[in-house]
């Protein structure tokens, strides 16, 4: 109820101009309201529509009490009606956003080669100070006494892993999952083949071999698993390329084992083994070392139980196996205790691009057909 | 008569009494001249026994007229008297006005040197003490712009009498402006013996490295307290003490102000055209890069000091309160 008059404390409504559901505009008459010294036609203060009318046509109310509930059309407007004018400009309130910058600033930022975009304002209403641009231009320096020690130069290799890695986490949001897997009847069949394996091909029969099996004969049921993110969409690709991280003294190489859905468990085995002879006698080839869909660690050879990789960049997942441990499970529907060969296998993966549903089929399916590799039979 | 005192902690109104004391003894050219000095001696007692010990030749009474009493007092100064002339109130001093500024301003300028004229005018000013319309007024805004005015403003005791030791002395008018509230609200060491203060230094009453304020007179002490109570909010506070309102300290309130970026200027004169405009204009044109935030100056409202009402008088002076807000403000800016 608006103050009509300086002595005036009540009005009534003498009739209603508009309806409730009613648009409004902004100044336009919405209701006539009388009091005992003047009878008035009120603009509505703000334009929208009238979503209830508070008091009945001859009801008297106190000014100051609502009549009415507008929705604004304009929430901005509104709250611009509410708000008091804002403060006489002393020295805060109406200096403008983060945009505006001081003279000082500006000269501090040039002397010392501070782009200001890069800085967040701990001023009123996010300014830039000056020590702000000061507290920038100033970076170990704010650090105490250094500790006792010594500076290790970048090698290549490292400075390279340093980039990839941070590149990696930087732009893939990582999560991670784990399975065990019973590989007790698995250690049994590798050491059954090893000594004629070993005769037949010429190389020393490991895990890895049937690990990466198993991994690429699960991607043919998942295959979203082995992808990459791009804005466009998620590019499955169509070969699988296994990266085998090599451990090396101080470098990581991944060499990449081409075209796994092809071959067979022989070939996986003896090209697996090569790749790593090559890596740990550095004759890889840059080719060699290009094109992985996927990448598998054996962790579990530096004895790692569970290890949290990091995505290859270009990928959608790292898959790692990690150490065998003999442990006592439970079995059975009779839930009878047995010492068993427990292996866990550990995959970080693309939340972009993967999910826990699928990604956890996807490793189960690698535990299945790992645990169901009997003493004999087919691979 | 008990007037000297070694190295003690005295109030503003001894210190006064104190370094005129000094003076008469040691320069028999030095006179005084004013309203009520002489029997009376003086509405705040700092002229009490002055007439017994050095006569009336030295120590005059004048009729109430103001006028006189400067035109005198310039005729004095320029026969080779150190005339120390009291203005009893500063809101008296308008009808002197053309004696100050056509006078003695002017007497070294237009003798060519001939003449100079060192006299010492001095008179309480400032409110703060119920003095209401006609004992409250600061005058430093009317008489800073004349060249060949000096204008001192201490707030100590130790500055009171440094600087009304050198006033005596300069060869050239000074204008020696005393706070009343500050008369005997403000206690502090007074070294003994005679020394000077250059007129035209300010002085660094507190170092700090946030912001810059700059006061004179009664407020600094204020500004201090709002200092203090900032100190323990993190915040470091420089306050700087002008002293002297011309010549004016451009150097230290540079220096001050490259280190800290943020300036407050406090003063209970009016804000339009106070001292305060001329400090911001030399900063803008001497120091504008070095500023981080807009000069802000917090100053008597611009309506005729003071309401003789207690609430009138407390809404045109600043507060402790006031003063730490803004400083809190400008600090976070």
């Amino acid at each position: 109820m608006p103050q009509l008059g300086e002595t005036v404390t009540e009005g009534t409504i003498s009739q209603w101009l508009k309806r409730a559901g009613d648009a409004i505009e902004k100044y336009e008459p919405f209701v006539e309201i009388a009091t005992d010294k003047v009878s008035a036609e009120i603009p509505a203060p703000v334009s929208g529509r009238i979503r209830e009318l508070l008091v009945k046509e001859g009801e008297t109310v106190p000014t100051g009490a609502p009549i009415a509930i507008i929705d604004a059309a304009d929430a901005v407007e509104a709250v611009e009606q509410a708000e008091p004018s804002p403060p006489p400009g002393e020295a805060s309130g109406e200096h403008g956003g983060e945009r505006r910058v001081s003279p000082a600033v500006r000269r501090l930022a040039r002397e010392h080669g501070i782009d200001l975009a890069t800085l967040r304002g701990s001023g009123t209403g996010g300014r830039i100070t000056a020590k702000d641009v000061l507290a920038a231009a100033r970076p170990a320096a704010a650090h105490p006494a250094p500790v006792a020690g010594e500076t290790i130069p970048l090698s290549r290799a490292r400075r390279i892993i340093a980039e990839r890695m941070v590149e990696a986490k930087r732009t893939i949001p990582h999560a991670w999952t784990m399975v065990e897997v019973d590989v007790t009847n698995l250690v049994r069949r590798r050491a059954a083949m090893r000594e004629a394996f070993e005769r037949d091909h010429g190389i020393r029969l490991t895990l890895l071999p049937f690990f990466i099996y198993a991994v690429v004969e699960a991607l043919r049921e998942y295959p979203l698993v082995n992808a990459r993110y791009t804005d466009e969409g998620i590019y499955v690709h169509k070969e699988v390329n296994v990266g085998i991280a090599v451990a090396l003294q101080d470098n990581l190489l991944v060499p990449v084992l081409r075209h796994a859905e092809r071959r067979s468990f022989v070939d996986l085995a003896i090209a697996a083994d090569r790749l790593i002879e090559r890596a740990r006698t550095s004759r890889l080839t840059a080719d060699e070392l290009a094109g992985g869909t996927i990448t598998v660690n054996n962790t579990g050879a530096i004895g790692s139980f569970a290890s949290a990789p990091i995505v290859h960049g270009g990928q959608a997942a790292i898959i790692t196996m990690e150490a065998v441990v003999k442990r006592p499970v439970v079995l059975g529907e009779d839930d009878a205790i047995a010492v068993r060969s427990m292996m866990n296998v550990c995959t970080s993966f693309d939340h972009r691009v993967l999910d826990g549903a699928t990604i956890c089929s996807f490793i189960n399916e690698v535990k299945r057909r790992l645990e169901a590799i009997g003493p004999t039979g087919a691979l | 008569m008990v007037v000297s005192a070694p190295s003690s902690v005295v109030n503003n109104v001894e210190a006064v009494r104190l370094t005129l004391y000094e003076a008469l003894k040691s320069d028999p050219n030095v006179v005084l001249l004013g309203e009520d000095i002489g029997a009376r001696g003086n509405v705040f007692l700092i002229t009490k026994g002055f007439l017994e010990e050095f006569g009336p030749q030295r120590i005059i009474d004048t009729p109430l007229a103001e006028a006189a009493i400067v035109g005198v007092a310039v005729g004095m100064a320029m026969e080779g008297l150190r005339p120390i002339a009291e203005i009893q109130f500063a809101d008296f001093i308008y009808p002197a006005f053309n004696q100050i500024v056509g006078e003695a301003a002017k007497t070294r300028y237009r003798s060519n040197g001939d003449y100079t004229c060192p006299l010492v005018i001095r008179t309480p000013y400032g409110g703060g003490i119920r003095g209401a319309l006609s004992h409250s007024v600061s005058v430093e805004a009317l008489f800073y712009h004349v060249p060949g005015l000096k204008i001192v403003a201490p707030s100590t005791p130790a500055d009171i009498k440094g600087l009304l030791t050198t006033a005596i002395e300069d060869p050239d008018p000074v204008l020696f402006l005393e706070h009343k509230k500050t008369y005997r609200l403000i206690k502090g060491e007074l070294p003994a013996g005679r020394y000077t203060i250059p007129l035209g230094k300010a002085d660094v009453k507190k170092q700090g490295d946030d912001l810059s304020v700059i006061s004179y007179g009664f407020y600094v002490h204020q500004a201090l307290d709002a200092a203090r109570e900032l100190e323990r909010e993190g915040i470091s506070v420089e306050v700087i003490d002008l002293r002297s309102i011309r010549p004016m300290d451009k150097t230290t309130i540079l220096e001050s102000v490259k280190k800290t970026r943020k300036v407050l200027i406090l003063h209970e004169d009016n804000k339009f055209g106070g001292i305060g405009a001329e400090i911001s204009a030399m900063l803008v044109e001497e120091a504008f890069f070095e500023l981080d935030a807009p000069i802000r100056r917090l100053c008597g409202p611009d309506v005729p000091p003071m309401g003789y009402a207690r609430t009138l008088e407390n809404e045109y002076m600043i507060s402790t309160e006031r003063m730490a807000q803004a400083m809190r403000e400008l600090a976070r800016f």
